[in-house]
């Protein structure tokens, strides 16, 4: 396992690498799901507002 | 027959259903392929005779630098479908894009750079190869910026199909600078003619990667497509049923 882990001396670089693009992928994805949210959040607030409006 | 497929999916409430039940499947399919891919790259394939274990950060460079063209095109295509025919989806398309392929991009820069840093002794050099993928970083980048900088979508839309379209002419000289100038990046192993000069041990997790790489961008450019979606058509009867059913 440590020698896994020592990537032949190159873990820094290796691991970095990857570490890197895990970050970033997953950001790629949370990003849109958090907007996804927000989104329906909004247009659904927006959407009772204007009921309220026409109710006045 | 597929004509009357693809008007039935370019339907908003009907993408916007068939997107969601798209990306779980996708989704299965990438955890998948990305654990084959992991797997065979960081374990099962032999070191490198003569880049030894550094040569595994191929498994992410390759594959985030083949996306970053390919996501191009994806835009570039659609953005002309867009500007000819005025299909909306193909309209959300292209400018769902850029993020992802931005992205790429700067991972095949970073990690083409540590990569780098062992092997040819350097982060950086300014030779062809390089320099015209960091163009395609602004490129993505300035894309991204002229469509949030436009407020009528429609226009921002179409701007950014025309400034993709005048940017293809970046994307053969990226594939080609490592044949046409003289340079410290390898040639390329895979995409030739020739048979691959790479070992088939070392060659299949790359495939996998590449696979899953692939699923990523779908995955990521569904979810986009259908914030895009919901916020143009936020006013249409059939988003009421979304809200309604969430």
């Amino acid at each position: 396992m440590s020698q896994f882990l020592e990537m032949g001396g190159y873990a820094f670089y290796v691991w970095s690498a990857y570490g890197v693009s895990t970050l970033v992928l997953c950001y790629g994805l949370l990003r849109p799901y958090l907007d996804h949210k927000k989104t329906l959040r909004e247009i659904s607030l927006k959407r009772r507002q204007h009921k309220r409006d026409l109710n006045d | 027959m597929i004509m009357k497929w693809l008007h039935k999916f370019s339907s908003p409430p009907y993408f916007y259903a068939l997107s969601g039940k798209l990306i779980k499947w996708l989704s299965v399919l990438l955890v998948a392929f990305l654990a084959a891919g992991l797997y065979g790259g960081l374990v099962l394939a032999p070191a490198d005779y003569q880049q030894g274990d550094s040569f595994r950060i191929i498994y992410v460079h390759v594959p985030a630098a083949w996306m970053s063209l390919f996501i191009y095109m994806v835009m570039a295509v659609s953005g002309t479908i867009a500007l000819v025919w005025r299909i909306k989806l193909a309209e959300i398309v292209s400018v769902c894009s850029p993020p992802i392929g931005a992205g790429f991009t700067f991972l095949a820069l970073v990690t083409g750079s540590i990569w780098g840093k062992p092997m040819w002794g350097t982060w950086w050099v300014w030779d062809a190869r390089l320099t015209s993928e960091l163009i395609l970083l602004f490129l993505y980048l300035g894309l991204i910026g002229l469509y949030t900088a436009i407020e009528d979508k429609r226009t921002a839309s179409r701007s950014v199909a025309i400034l993709a379209l005048v940017g293809v002419v970046n994307i053969p000289i990226i594939h080609y600078s490592v044949e046409w100038w003289n340079t410290l990046h390898q040639g390329p192993t895979v995409t030739k003619f020739d048979k691959p000069s790479i070992h088939i041990d070392m060659l299949i997790p790359l495939l996998n990667m590449a696979i899953a790489f692939k699923l990523y961008f779908a995955i990521a450019l569904l979810m986009r497509s259908r914030n895009e979606l919901l916020q143009r058509e936020q006013n249409g009867r059939w988003v009421e049923e979304v809200l309604e059913g969430k």
